[in-house]
């Protein structure tokens, strides 16, 4: 098992946002969490790189637990794409994504470049390398921010509604990005509503509610035979005809 | 005009000669000034009670008192408890310990108007906190502090004219003396005061083009 996370609780102040999240993750998976407003969506991925650290609960990654000592060593491992990017704002796109593999994983300066090249081909962006993030658009700023999670060449990647602060003529280009990920046997976790994305290229829907899963399966299953009301309520209100099947 | 000309002709060399100490004294002050004041900045952003509260007591305590009072207080003051500095020692600790009060709260405001997701995508991707703040959020918090830094840098370099009172041979001193020997005071400070414009204006342009050409979109 490549990610392992068991029973999840977190808490702020009074409320219990996680209460008790479990998931696994294969190599090459693609699994989609979706859910209400204020579910724990957001705090779930938080907690499994310990961006926010859970109260309960353990995350492994490769067998290995994830403690406040190997954290450094252990995010490497766990890439994390951004609602609203976080580009580094005094870096050029192609330095964004070679600072890590500079800093962190001590490759030359040379080695870093040219890996980072490669990455904005992937995302179909090396004729912008040398622009600064407030000069590239939305989707691209996105998509170099998903070019230098691939740059630390993780076990995973998490992505927190990565197109959802996107105007939505500029959605397409992200999730085109984001399947061609997936066909290339990416392990990803998302957070998304972008159900078009999770039907055709996720193998499994995670439906939160109230800090828990409360159900999950192939996106067929899910999205054309669910089994709580919760779930159809959601659903419809995405406009996915819950109620129709 | 012509007499003023033949005032400055004759005299300047010899206030000039006070340069090297005044930039020296300016320098080394700005220097010291800049790296405590990073420390002071790091203590008040991320300190615990204890060195947060230190940090905070020494930036009101140097920015409440006047810095001609440190001065004395480092060059007549500490003698008395064993700690002797010659004046050219003392006006440096002194200037850089004052600046880098200033310098720690313009810092601090600016690390802090670095919006949190940049230290957190660094984290996300494994740098430690100090990596995070080395490579993510200096490089921009520094880029903004600029325009304050050289305002600071400004006022220091006129600051640097105090040093006079404990004996520091630097422009201000010699311009005196000149003063004395002449009678011609005014048009002694008027040569003196048309200096500091001329170094002042040299500092702010050099600054300034500093600040553009590391100026980056969107920062
Ligand atoms: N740092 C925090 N301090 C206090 N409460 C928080 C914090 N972060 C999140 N919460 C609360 O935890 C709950 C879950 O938040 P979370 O962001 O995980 O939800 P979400 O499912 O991602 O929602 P959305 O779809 O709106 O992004 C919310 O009620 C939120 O107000
Ligand atoms: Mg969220």
């Amino acid at each position: 098992m490549l990610l392992k996370v068991e029973n999840i609780h977190k808490r702020y102040d009074e409320t219990e946002v996680l209460k008790g999240v479990s998931l696994e993750m294969e190599t090459g998976q693609s699994k989609v969490i979706m859910g209400p407003s204020g579910t724990g969506k957001s705090t779930l991925l938080r907690c499994i790189n310990y961006l926010t650290p859970p109260d309960e609960g353990r995350v492994l990654v490769e067998g290995t637990e994830i403690t406040s000592r190997n954290l450094n060593r252990m995010r490497e491992k766990l890439a994390f794409v951004f609602q609203d990017f976080n580009l580094f704002t005094h870096l050029r796109a192609v330095d964004n994504v070679a600072i890590g593999p500079r800093k962190i994983r001590g490759m030359s300066r040379r080695a870093a470049h040219e890996l980072a090249m490669r990455e904005l081909e992937r995302v179909g962006l090396s004729e912008r390398s040398h622009a600064y993030p407030a000069e590239l658009s939305g989707g691209q700023q996105q998509r170099v921010s998903i070019a230098r999670a691939l740059a630390m060449e993780p076990k995973i990647i998490l992505f927190d509604e990565p197109t959802s602060a996107l105007d939505p003529e500029l959605t397409g280009e992200v999730i085109a990005v984001m399947k061609q990920l997936a066909s290339e046997g990416m392990t990803m976790l998302l957070v998304s509503h972008e159900v078009g994305f999770a039907r055709q290229a996720a193998d499994e829907i995670i439906f939160m509610d109230g800090g828990h899963i409360l159900e999950q399966g192939p996106p067929a299953q899910l999205f054309d035979a669910p089994q709580h009301e919760r779930t159809r309520q959601f659903l419809s209100r995405i406009g996915q005809g819950g109620e129709a099947a | 005009m012509s007499e003023f000309y033949a005032f400055a002709v004759e005299h300047l060399p010899y206030i000039l000669e006070g340069l090297p100490i005044t930039l020296g004294l300016w320098v080394l002050a700005m220097t010291i000034g800049a790296a405590f004041g990073l420390v002071l900045a790091w203590a008040r952003l991320y300190g615990n009670t204890l060195v947060y509260g230190a940090a905070t007591v020494y930036v009101e305590l140097f920015r409440g008192t006047p810095m001609l009072v440190q001065m004395l207080f480092i060059y007549l003051g500490l003698p008395e408890v064993g700690i002797v500095f010659d004046p050219f020692t003392a006006a440096v600790i002194a200037i850089g310990l004052n600046t880098s009060a200033y310098q720690a709260e313009y810092f601090r405001g600016a690390i802090r108007s670095i919006p949190r997701g940049q230290m957190q995508a660094a984290r996300a991707m494994g740098m430690t906190p100090l990596q995070g703040l080395r490579w993510i959020v200096l490089p921009q918090a520094l880029r903004r502090v600029i325009p304050q830094w050289s305002n600071e840098a400004i006022l220091e370099l006129k600051y640097t004219s105090i040093a006079y009172a404990i004996g520091v041979s630097e422009i201000t001193a010699r311009a005196e003396k000149v003063g004395y020997e002449t009678f011609m005071f005014f048009e002694v400070f008027l040569l003196l005061a048309l200096v500091y414009i001329v170094l002042t204006g040299t500092v702010a342009q050099v600054l300034l083009y500093l600040e553009k050409r590391t100026a980056v979109p969107g920062l």
